[in-house]
């Protein structure tokens, strides 16, 4: 019995021992979250953004670690999966900062995820990063969020001009997810901007669905009905083809316009021919790019054997903004409530951050001013530049 | 004279919208109604039955195209990849009655629900497990021809759909009025205490009924397939919901009344999205249903007794 007792506390002494060694090792490393949808709805946006950021850690590991202030840190990924649910997000998020520790978070990626994260970030004073959230909300009164691409403010409108002059309609439907905060924020913006364009009532079909819907026919029906010359959807790759293929089916001869969410690796996979020659907005177009953005997606291309989308190369800038931040911060202390603050204050400062989705600089907010680009689905089922529009 | 052609082609076409989806809940809620008639439960697991009965069908489809296409004309291989999966997918039936349910048979009504969700998180995750998050575009069977027929469109995917869905119910109406083994499952929904005294297992019964269900549900996902041809592992969830509000509506246990009740709720969900805004839409439309449902509790066919039962 004596026995068992000494073993216990020699155990306990032992495990005492090393933890306090594993606290003291955790010191020299700094640790990034992603906060990603691995699964669920819109699963290929989590494997590009995981994707981006394992080769951004394979970049740091080359120079063996990152600098900061002289000093080498290792870095390690935290990598969770928010399932694409809001609610998932922001448990992924606490979880990565009240247990893991980590010193800035990038993700997630959708409005839907970021918009209710953010919150989560901003309580805890820690920098969170999303790349592709373009949903005002996600920054707005909250100085620890930020973000790596425009707003939907600014999406619409770039949409909207963009059709009347492309084609120069006045008539417009809309077609959108009411139960998600991406495709709800941006329907508004454009309808709003396509009204003061064509005058009230010339949106002449403004329907909606819930998430998880596939039969889109009685809005379709109205759509055609509608006498509208063209269709604007905002939704993610995984309803895309079911939207396109079905207005085909019940009648719609008109361009169908999409948004930034489009522009996921997989929206061609799935649609296949009914969607070429469609347009959208987006960050990026990787058909005919140059330079750093080239190089990157070449890389990509060659380690995971497809074209990266804007997700990817958003996550790849988002990472490196962090990396600046925290590189631009000076010098860690080990106190993880004082590093968080440095890296959102260098956050802050950073200017003409010369990103593979162009130049950035934020604002008092921590939006980037960024320009838009409208891509063009060509006939071999490439992104390609049409134009582009800044603000 | 005009207008009011143009409206009478834009109900039409609504009509055939409405058909399509009232197809799918009417095969799938019918599969609910057979469970209950038999057993007394409701099958939760229905849902992701009808989800892994799509993956199995996308999995028949994809070999059978890769090695027959050319040489056997299209519809030999939308028959034999009905059939097969059809073959295959009564199994899992068979597995989630026999897995599931049969141990559960003398316990709380309760207990069996909660293993009816239990087994379909387990299918989900299964199919997340062994072939990833990612969506699947379930190949097309046969080429899409859209017939614009005096402004109303129509595909023949579409015709399909209705027809194969209408063929099936008969089929499944003859099984149970004509056959042996329908005239058990009539005896044991009757009373599935003393039938089995008279000879007639349920340990048969039960997964036969299980099997014919996920069957026709498996029939209905390659169907699916066709019309929304993008697979992922949760598309049961919101499907099966809908289709067990259908069984409730038509009447439990009433097969009759689940395949009526399935098209009515494709009815009330496309025209209340036709007359009021889209966003209103399920708001509406399942209003409507609980009235129904408020003013005749046991749906349009139910058995005068099943209110006292314990589910």
């Amino acid at each position: 019995m004596k026995k068992i007792a000494v073993l216990t506390v020699v155990a306990f002494c032992a495990a005492m021992m090393f933890s306090s060694l594993a606290f003291s090792a955790r010191k020299t490393i700094i640790k990034i979250g992603i906060n990603a949808p691995l699964t669920g709805d819109i699963p290929k946006v989590g494997e590009g953004s995981k994707y981006a950021a394992q080769m951004w850690l394979e970049d740091i590991e080359k120079a063996g670690g990152l600098d900061v202030g002289g000093k080498k840190y290792e870095v390690e990924l935290v990598i969770e999966d928010n399932e694409s649910k809001a609610e998932s997000a922001v448990k992924a998020n606490t979880k990565m900062i009240t247990q893991d520790d980590v010193l800035a978070i990038v993700g997630p990626q959708s409005s839907k995820q970021a918009v209710p994260a953010g919150e989560v970030a901003n309580k805890y004073k820690t920098v969170m990063i999303s790349p592709w959230s373009t949903n005002p909300s996600t920054t707005l009164d909250r100085p620890y969020v930020f973000r790596g691409c425009f707003l939907d403010p600014f999406q619409g409108p770039v949409v909207a001009n963009f059709i009347t002059e492309e084609f120069g309609f006045t008539k417009a439907a809309v077609l959108y997810d009411v139960a998600s905060d991406y495709p709800k924020g941006l329907a508004e913006v454009f309808k709003q901007a396509w009204e003061d364009k064509h005058g009230a009532g010339s949106v002449v079909a403004y329907e909606s669905f819930t998430t998880k819907d596939t039969d889109f026919s009685s809005q379709l029906t109205k759509i055609v009905k509608s006498g509208a010359e063209v269709l604007f959807t905002p939704q993610y790759y995984n309803e895309v083809p079911l939207i396109v293929s079905q207005a085909k089916n019940l009648g719609w001869t008109g361009p169908i316009v999409g948004s930034d969410s489009w522009g996921s690796a997989e929206t061609i996979e799935l649609c296949g021919e009914d969607c070429y020659g469609l347009f959208f907005s987006s960050h990026y177009a990787a058909a005919g790019a140059k330079g750093a953005t080239k190089a990157f997606i070449d890389r990509y291309e060659k380690t995971y054997g497809y074209i990266p989308d804007d997700v990817a190369a958003l996550t790849w800038d988002a990472l490196r903004l962090a990396q600046q931040a925290i590189q631009d911060a000076g010098k860690l202390t080990g106190k993880i409530e004082k590093d968080r603050e440095a890296v959102r204050d260098a956050l802050a400062q950073i200017k003409d951050f010369d990103g593979i989705t162009g130049k950035m600089t934020f604002t008092e907010e921590g939006d980037p001013i960024k320009c838009a680009v409208i891509v063009r689905i060509n006939h071999q089922g490439e992104y390609e530049f049409y134009g582009s529009s800044c603000p | 004279m005009e207008p009011l052609i143009e409206s009478f082609n834009y109900i039409l076409q609504n009509i055939i919208n409405a058909l399509q989806r009232g197809s799918f809940y009417a095969v799938i809620s019918i599969g609910y109604s057979m469970v209950y008639g038999v057993l007394m439960l409701f099958n939760f697991a229905h849902g992701d039955i009808f989800m892994v009965g799509t993956y199995i069908g996308f999995g028949i489809a994809t070999v059978l195209l890769a090695t027959f296409s050319g040489l056997v004309p299209p519809p030999v291989i939308f028959l034999a990849t009905v059939v097969i999966t059809m073959f295959l997918a009564s199994w899992i039936g068979v597995f989630v009655e026999v897995a599931g349910y049969r141990p559960l048979r003398q316990a709380p009504r309760a207990s069996a629900a909660i293993t009816g969700l239990m087994i379909g998180i387990i299918f989900e995750t299964t199919i997340l497990i062994m072939l990833g998050a990612k969506r699947l575009s379930f190949p097309p069977l046969m080429e899409t021809v859209n017939y614009h027929i005096g402004g109303i469109y129509i595909t023949n995917v579409k015709a399909m759909i209705i027809i194969i869905s209408l063929l099936l119910m008969l089929a499944l109406h003859a099984f149970i009025q004509k056959t042996k083994w329908g005239m058990a499952m009539r005896a044991m929904s009757y009373d599935f205490l003393a039938v089995p005294l008279m000879g007639v297992s349920i340990n048969i019964i039960a997964p036969l009924t299980f099997a014919v269900g996920a069957g026709l549900a498996a029939v209905a996902g390659i169907l699916y397939g066709q019309a929304y041809p993008i697979l992922d592992p949760y598309m049961g969830v919101l499907l099966g919901w809908k289709a067990f509000v259908a069984a409730i509506l038509g009447g439990r246990g009433s097969i009759k009344g689940a395949a009526l009740a399935g098209y009515l709720l494709g009815f009330i969900e496309i025209f209340v999205a036709t007359v009021f805004p889209s966003t209103l839409r399920d708001f509406i439309a399942y209003s409507i249903i609980l009235v129904i449902l408020t003013f005749r509790p046991r749906g349009f066919f139910g058995m005068e007794h099943s209110t006292k039962l314990r589910l």
